[in-house]
């Protein structure tokens, strides 16, 4: 099967505003098929704010998303969600109750279907359907390398490895686009080389295609095919790593420090 | 002093082992109101379990229900055709609340939800007795309200039926919400607002699913209860009962609602007839509000539920 061509995702113009704060001023981005796009810049340039328009939690008030080529500028998380559009928190967003297993199997959610009468007796159909996911699951679970945990409730478990659950329950939904928010924020020198490993593991084997928030620099030049910089809610900068790292306008804006 | 410890503590047990067979007659009769508690309880955890809200209406949804399948009986609908459409009834109503009352208060705080199943509980209340008027009704579904003794002991045929329904309908939704993927979502919807819409799970699907099947709920909790004790208005006051079962067994728990339950119906048989002479008798009235008072003090989350980190 040859694949589409032409950007997965485009972002044309988009504003996302709170009252009279623009959150992200006219930002443009085009994220190509299995890519790695680093989206960097100073606490409240909007990184979020503009991930949270693409993955359908704000609407923009101006502005124009589409996937695959299709407009979905208005859609909710859920139908985001059903089109391939996968995504982690900046803040963890787990199901603290249930096991690690269990939040992994929530990501599948959307592959499954048929009665639920059927899947309430476990019988038949809906049983193989569940044995399938699950053995899915036990895959993603092997590659990230969280066996050890299956059945822990996620909410007792240590940040780095929740952060690493979260991206398992990602990946369950098989996305196109993974949205990652500040993956490694948090975490220890180890944990941080695990997770960049996992990240481009999953980019080469998955194919998935991968945007994420970042504040290490190490870790963004590393990782990245290509980093968009965002400061005070607009773009101004967007190019290889090494490009970036050079730009004058970054440097002044957000690698002040590191410059002088 | 000694008279009275005698009293309290020793021949109550004494009482116990000098009848067995009444011994189990009395446990027998606490499993079966406490199974039609947890019924009630049952209700309100699906609905606190996927939203947060505590639902002051699930009382009234109770009567609302058994109002409905009376009235429809009283029409000569045949029961089954009668228990259909009131299904249908309950299910509209949760399409209906959850787009004229949930939908425009989303994202408002819990206590905005609660204040809202208030004046549902007042229009429920008013609308059922405006369709089907507001005199006592008998609830009669053809299982006589008789009693057979099997080695000694006294079972009521009634209360036997509605004990093996409720737990049968129990054991199903604790099944439903284990392994389906409905449940699961639900589980998810009560977690985790965000994550869960980030997965892919439709809210408004699952508020709809919920309110229904806590309607489903209240029909059976209202054909059990209205079977026993006739249809009438004081039936919505069976949610008071339920309230020290969610706090004894925790508010978010399915199992907890049972088996709060189970302790609160047999707790208060055996308080009645064996410790009831004692003060005079009585003690079924206020044993549960009792229990769950000393549970607040020792045990805020209650025996199964999540303890609650407030970050202020």
């Amino acid at each position: 099967m040859s694949e589409p061509v032409g950007p997965l995702l485009e972002v044309d113009g988009v504003s996302v505003r709170f009252g009279a704060l623009i959150a992200v001023n006219r930002v443009s981005l085009r994220i190509r098929r299995r890519e790695i796009v680093a989206i960097i810049g100073p606490n409240g340039a909007g990184k979020t704010t503009l991930l949270n328009a693409v993955s359908g939690f704000y609407h923009p008030y101006e502005g124009r998303i589409a996937f695959e080529g299709r407009d979905r500028t208005h859609l909710s998380p859920p139908d985001v969600a059903a089109l391939g559009i996968a995504r982690t928190f900046q803040n963890v967003a787990l199901f603290k109750g249930m096991s690690v297993l269990d939040n992994i199997m929530t990501g599948r959610l959307l592959k499954m279907s048929g009665s639920f009468l059927l899947e309430a007796l476990y019988w038949g159909p809906a049983r193989r359907q569940e044995l399938e996911h699950r053995a899915f699951v036990e895959r993603i679970i092997d590659f990230l390398e969280i066996q050890a945990i299956r059945k822990t409730p996620a909410g007792r478990l240590p940040y780095g490895l929740q952060k690493r659950v979260e991206l398992a329950r990602a990946l369950a939904a098989e996305p196109k686009l993974l949205l990652l928010d500040e993956p490694m924020a948090g975490m220890n020198v180890e944990e941080k080389e695990d997770m960049c490993r996992f990240i481009l593991d999953v980019n080469q084997e998955f194919g998935t295609t991968i945007a994420l928030i970042e504040h290490d620099m190490g870790v963004v030049m590393d990782i990245s095919d290509r980093v968009v910089v965002l400061d005070y809610g607009r773009k101004i900068a967007d190019g290889e790593p090494a490009e970036v790292r050079r730009d004058q306008a970054v440097l002044d804006a957000y690698l002040g420090v590191a410059h002088a | 002093m000694v008279d009275l410890l005698y009293a309290v503590g020793v021949a109550p047990f004494k009482d116990m082992a000098g009848a067995p067979a009444f011994l189990i007659e009395v446990l027998i009769g606490g499993i079966f109101a406490g199974l039609m508690y947890s019924l009630v309880a049952l209700g309100f955890v699906l609905i606190f379990k996927a939203s947060g809200v505590f639902n002051f209406a699930q009382g009234v949804m109770v009567l609302f229900a058994a109002l409905t399948l009376v009235g429809l009986l009283e029409r000569g609908a045949p029961v089954v055709v009668a228990l259909a459409l009131t299904t249908v009834v309950m299910v509209a109503l949760a399409f209906a609340i959850e787009r004229l009352v949930l939908r425009p208060l989303v994202n408002q705080a819990h206590i905005i939800l609660f204040m809202a199943t208030i004046g549902l509980n007042f229009f429920l209340e008013g609308f059922g007795e405006m369709l089907w008027g507001a005199n006592v009704k008998k609830l009669d579904i053809g299982i006589p309200d008789r009693s057979f003794i099997v080695r000694g002991v006294q079972i009521n045929q009634l209360e036997l039926t509605a004990a093996v329904t409720a737990a049968v309908l129990v054991t199903l939704l604790a099944v439903f919400f284990q392994r389906t993927r409905i449940g699961r979502a639900l589980r998810a919807v009560a977690d985790d607002h965000e994550a869960a819409l980030s997965i892919g799970v439709p809210l408004k699907t699952i508020w709809i699913v919920v309110w229904s099947v806590a309607g489903v709920v209240a029909i059976v909790a209202g054909l059990m209860w209205g079977a026993k004790s006739g249809v009438q208005f004081s039936l919505s006051l069976i949610a008071l009962k339920a309230l020290p079962v969610l706090i004894l067994g925790g508010f978010e728990s399915v199992p907890g609602a049972i088996v709060g339950g189970l302790i609160i119906g047999v707790g208060e048989k055996l308080g009645e007839v064996y410790w009831g002479p004692l003060v005079g008798g009585a003690i079924e009235n206020w044993f549960a509000y009792v229990l769950a008072l000393t549970v607040l003090l020792a045990r805020p989350q209650g025996l199964f539920g999540e303890k609650i980190i407030e970050r202020v």
